[in-house]
């Protein structure tokens, strides 16, 4: 028997096609994974199924949902239907629940609307269904409100909200995207434990292959409002025939092709540092309690290495950053690069540049390329010249007319090209890159960190690579530190720690990790 | 919550001190002394020394400074120099035409923009929508004094169903003391009411567009469920700031609108004192005006921490 | 977007178009009665008093014989002007103060500028004017004084509000490591990217301005006579009212247009420049 049939599905918004004869089944208790990238179609798929698109789509094909014929319900058919047959799980958490409302009130109302049940036996459900999602009463009452929770609490309420009625069908638009990976791994136990319990059927939406690997039965791959593929998830790796799918396995896993030519002398030194943030007081004249964010970091980066520094949100990764660039003080030890304080003397800090994550605001909207990429040039008290601008884009593989145009001309990929270009200009030693390619798709993500590696033998560069993506860190670094709760637990050659990590916590992160078959 | 309410009044006698020292200021900066200032440039020496004695002028600036905010906290005003009575019993009298007017126009604004944004965020695009936004516009355009004429010369001078102007009192009977603030809060609230109703609106669609809604969708509420459920609450919190700004609007509005239909309220009392020069009512007056602005604005605060959970937990 | 683009979608845009139609009027209508008016607005003709609109005058005569579109005319030059200076005011400081405050977010400087901007909000501009006129006594000068500094946290909380989110962007921190200070950071980044907001709600402010400039002239705060001016044409035609209407129509009309056109022009505005719209 199916649970969702989904047959010749085709949308168009406002007249633009955006899904072209899509066809999907699975049954209860499987969990299907739908892979793409972005722009695939494959949230829309998901959407089509609640009929919650957006205004001026138009559907057209055949969708069930264990039997019953979705597009020819009437609106309130569907209101009846979301809900209590079928769970939707968002990819947001943060803003996914309404912030004036409590936890309790939101997973009760899901009983409340379908069943008419009194309030009281609604809450006392909503407690119970919140356990289940491993939010006991003891520590999580009905009564707190989204804000007080952490982003991978506020996605077992979600999750929660979705389950309360025991759906048929539970559908998931990439839940873990925006949580950290050991969050990440302790949602999808959740996930596969109240489909194994319920019996229900997950449809689980990604874009990383790794996640939905370890969790589907079968695959569906997408691309371009198109399924191109489809599989049973345990053997993909050896049945894929579609040379998209093939391309995806292989971007997903990529190694670039790196020569050792590390140089065994010291180029960036951070010693013992340390940065406190003042926190508001708490009284009105008291003093200001502070947070550690920083504590007593040591390290160095050799000439010519690849570093990478990895660690989960709030580790204190971004702010060793700032103090690295020398844009925030630190409160104890000293950062030199080579051998030179950044604080002070700032002048040294020409030899070193940034590369950020979002390649959507790290450009002034408002200025031409050329002056964008130019701009380190103020570290050397003059302009750059035409041909330093060319130089510099065409090394990283862009034309040097594109110097006239605005940045919204560009794609993601194209822009954080352009930041390269950016950080290279001014010839630096050190290139600091922050998550640079954690907000691309895995294919362009290739593409970058091969003209990473390529750059940094070109020129001799040396890279800092800040991430929270371990497949990434462990195909481009030579040696990793690990980093949590504002202190460095683990360093070493990457092999090493991959392999024999020493640290609890580095164990658990690569345990979280979720891995793509070989 | 008990946090967040101290903080509030903090800064609240904060503004109250900074704004007593400002007007203070500015009646102190008045060319020659207030004295004079107040009697003209062909009073006798003796009666300007008199009425010196009279304001305490004699006396340090802080010193006055000192009894003048003393005296309003006791409720103790100064006396009139042109009424030739405290000007608490003056102002006590006025302020039953000006705050009833107030409160009338703000419920009139609250009563009437609520429904009509929500009629037109829900449906969106539609007929109902494009008027209410081309209305609205031109309620906003609109100068409410003017409009406070067109309404005389129609439903006075033409229909006469309403006086011109001019009050009976509260002995008269409640009906007819509403009856003769109607035509005034109307006026007061036709351009406060279209600016609440576009700010409702606009404000009811981007909280529509927000993820939550899209939660409460694929739970199985309705459309109608996720808005009176999910989104007024949210909705409400930049409205709340509008409220606040438009009570100001809406006094200094009525000072307005008292002159056009000959209302014996604040309004007038100031413009009488401005040409009889007469200093203390003025500068009462405007402590007054400044101190409803200030606790109207403390109360929108509180309004705003009952909304939102995120104000009260954070101090 | 291109420049030309940009162009052909503000024709397409009806609000725009009308908005600036119905505001072009009353500019022209007051740079021509710098030059020439129908009548002289300052000759007082008794014989030819409150008269009804006719062909010899298209908006009738005042309770002295003058002639009501020339004074219209002429009101628009105070209008306009009062307005003008006032935004300019507002913006002028506004503007510097609320970049300056969100280049030191949440230290002292920017406390400082806040619990200002807020002090001066409890002082609606018509209490501001009271203020001042009782000190000063009334003038044109005073009216623009006290709707400029109304102005002020106006553009200051609102340029703030613009620029915070900015400041988090990528794009400064890497100015930041190209070693610019946070002046030279707030005129290169973050000022071009407020304009357009600025903008918009100058339209807006100009138009609150035109509506504050005509209720300070019409309780005699503002201007004073005999220059034209749209609120004091009002107040005039008060006691009037029953004989001659047209005396409190056309000025109100005057200010209701000019008004009515501003903000559509800016509503227009706001939807042409903002991206998210645009690209909707």
């Amino acid at each position: 028997m199916t649970l969702l049939d989904i047959q010749d599905l085709a949308l168009s918004i406002h007249g633009t096609p955006v899904l072209k004869g899509v066809s999907l089944d699975f049954a209860p208790g499987e969990v299907c994974g739908v892979i793409g990238e972005s722009g695939s179609g494959k949230s829309l798929t998901a959407l089509s199924a609640m009929q919650l698109l957006p205004e001026g789509s138009d559907c057209s094909g055949r969708i069930t949902i264990a039997g019953r014929d979705v597009l020819s319900m009437r609106e309130a058919e569907l209101c009846r239907m979301r809900g209590a047959d079928v769970g939707m799980v968002f990819q947001e958490p943060m803003t996914a629940l309404n912030p004036v409302q409590t936890i309790g009130h939101q997973v009760a109302e899901t009983i409340l609307i379908h069943e008419g049940a009194s309030n009281v036996e609604a809450m006392s459900r909503a407690a119970e269904t919140l356990a289940r999602c491993e939010l006991p009463q003891s520590r999580f009452p009905l009564d707190r409100y989204p804000h007080e929770l952490s982003g991978g609490q506020r996605q077992r309420v979600v999750i929660a909200i979705a389950i309360a009625l025991g759906p048929k069908l539970l559908i998931a638009d990439e839940p873990t995207t925006a949580l950290d990976v050991t969050t990440q791994a302790e949602i999808l136990l959740l996930l596969r434990r109240l489909v194994d319990e319920d019996g229900m059927g997950l449809m689980l939406i990604s874009h990383d292959l790794a996640v939905v690997a370890g969790l589907a039965d079968d695959v569906v791959i997408m691309k371009d409002g198109e399924v191109v593929e489809r599989r049973t998830a345990r053997t993909l790796h050896r049945d894929m025939t579609h040379p998209y799918t093939k391309a995806l396995f292989e971007a997903s896993g990529h190694q670039p092709d790196r020569t050792e030519s590390r140089i065994e002398e010291s180029l960036l030194k951070v010693e013992n540092v340390s940065r406190d943030y003042l926190l508001p007081r708490r009284t009105f004249l008291g003093a200001h309690p502070t947070m550690r964010a920083v504590d007593s970091v040591r390290f160095e980066v050799r000439r010519g290495e690849c570093v990478g520094l990895v660690g989960e949100s709030g580790c204190g990764k971004s702010t060793l950053t700032r103090a690295i660039l020398g844009l925030e003080p630190v409160q104890e030890g000293r950062i030199t690069l080579d051998g030179r304080d950044v604080f002070t003397e700032p002048d040294v800090r020409r030899k070193m540049q940034v590369v950020f994550q979002d390649p959507f605001g790290s450009f002034n909207p408002r200025h031409r390329v050329a002056r964008l990429v130019s701009e380190p040039f103020h570290r050397l008290s003059r302009s750059a010249t035409t041909e330093e601008i060319d130089e510099a884009l065409t090394s990283v593989g862009l034309a040097p007319k594109d110097k006239h145009k605005y940045i919204h001309e560009f794609s993601g990929g194209q822009r954080q090209r352009i930041a390269i270009a950016r950080a290279l200009i001014i010839r630096p030693e050190l290139i600091i890159l922050d998550e640079a390619v954690s907000a691309l798709d895995v294919s362009i993500r290739a593409q970058i960190l091969d003209l990473l590696v390529d750059l940094s033998v070109t020129y001799g560069l040396t890279y800092l690579f800040i991430t929270h993506d371990l497949t990434v860190v462990r195909s481009i670094a030579d040696r990793i530190l690990v980093m949590h709760a504002g202190r460095i637990v683990e360093q070493g050659n990457t092999d090493d720690v991959f392999e024999a990590p020493r640290d609890a916590y580095t164990r658990r992160l690569l345990d979280a990790a979720p891995k793509l078959p070989a | 919550m008990l946090r967040y309410t101290v903080k509030r009044l903090g800064s609240l006698l904060a503004s109250l001190v900074v704004a007593s020292l400002v007007i203070f200021a500015c009646i102190e900066v008045v060319p020659g002394d207030p004295a004079s200032f107040m009697l003209g440039i062909n009073a006798q020496p003796d009666t300007v020394a008199a009425l010196r004695e009279e304001l305490g002028l004699n006396r340090a600036p802080h010193e006055r400074y000192i009894a003048w905010v003393g005296g309003l906290m006791t409720g103790d005003f100064g006396t009139s120099y042109t009424y030739r009575s405290p000007v608490s019993e003056i102002v006590v009298e006025r302020l039953a035409i000006s705050l009833p007017l107030a409160i009338y126009a703000l419920s009139l604004t609250i009563l009437v923009a609520f429904p009509v944004g929500i009629l037109a965020a829900t449906r969106r695009g539609s007929l109902t929508d494009i008027s209410v936004m081309a209305t609205t516009q031109l309620g906003i355009a609109i100068p409410n004094f003017w409009f406070a004429l067109l309404m005389v010369l129609i439903f006075a001078v033409n229909l006469r169903w309403f006086s011109a102007g001019g009050f009976p009192g509260w002995d008269e009977g409640i009906p007819a003391a509403i009856k003769a603030l109607t035509l005034p809060a109307i006026a007061l609230a036709l351009p406060q009411a279209s600016i609440l109703a576009r700010v409702m609106r606009s404000s009811l669609l981007d909280t529509l567009s927000e993820d939550y809604i899209r939660t409460a969708r694929a739970k199985g509420l309705t459309g109608r469920q996720a808005l009176r459920r999910h989104a007024l609450r949210n909705a409400l919190i930049p409205v709340l700031t509008i409220i606040g700004l438009q009570f100001s609007f809406l006094l200094a509005g009525a000072i307005i609108i008292e002159n056009v239909f000959f209302l014996p309220g604040l309004g007038r009392l100031v413009f009488q004192a401005i040409s009889q020069r007469d200093l203390i009512v003025v500068e009462s007056v405007v402590m007054l005006l400044v101190f409803a602005v200030i606790i109207v604005n403390f109360l929108v605060d509180l309004a705003y921490a009952w909304v939102d959970p995120r104000l009260r937990s954070r101090a | 977007m291109t420049e030309d683009g940009l162009f052909r979608a503000a024709l397409k845009s009806r609000n725009l178009v009308v908005g600036h139609l119905l505001a072009a009027a009353f500019a022209i209508g007051a740079l021509l009665s710098l030059f020439w008016t129908p009548y002289d607005v300052t000759e007082l003709t008794i014989a030819t008093r409150l008269q009804a609109p006719s062909a010899v005058h298209w908006f009738g005569t005042d309770h002295f014989g003058r002639d009501i579109l020339s004074m219209i005319m002429v009101g628009a030059q105070t209008s306009i002007a009062v307005a003008i200076v006032a935004v300019g005011i507002g913006m002028g400081i506004g503007v510097p103060l609320g970049l300056a405050a969100a280049a030191r977010r949440g230290r002292l400087l920017d406390e400082t500028i806040m619990r200002g901007n807020d002090l001066v909000f409890a002082f609606p501009s018509l209490l501001i004017a009271i203020m001042i006129t009782t000190v000063f006594g009334p003038s044109a000068l005073n009216a623009i004084i006290a709707i400029g500094i109304f102005n002020i946290p106006v553009f200051a909380r609102l340029t703030r509000g613009a620029a915070l989110p900015l400041w988090t962007r990528d794009y400064i921190l890497s100015a930041r490591v190209s070693g610019k200070g946070p002046v030279r950071i707030s005129v290169e980044h973050i000022l071009p990217n407020v304009t357009n907001l600025l903008i918009v709600q100058g339209t807006i402010q100009f138009s609150l301005g035109i509506l504050a400039e005509a209720a300070l002239s019409y309780v005699g705060l503002g201007v004073q006579p005999p220059t034209p001016s749209w609120g004091r044409m009002l107040a005039d035609s008060q006691t009037l009212i029953a004989i001659a209407p047209h005396m409190a129509m056309f000025p109100g009309f005057a200010i209701l247009l000019t008004v009515l056109g501003l903000n559509l022009a800016g509503d227009g505005l706001r939807d042409l420049l903002d991206p998210r719209i645009r690209n909707a």
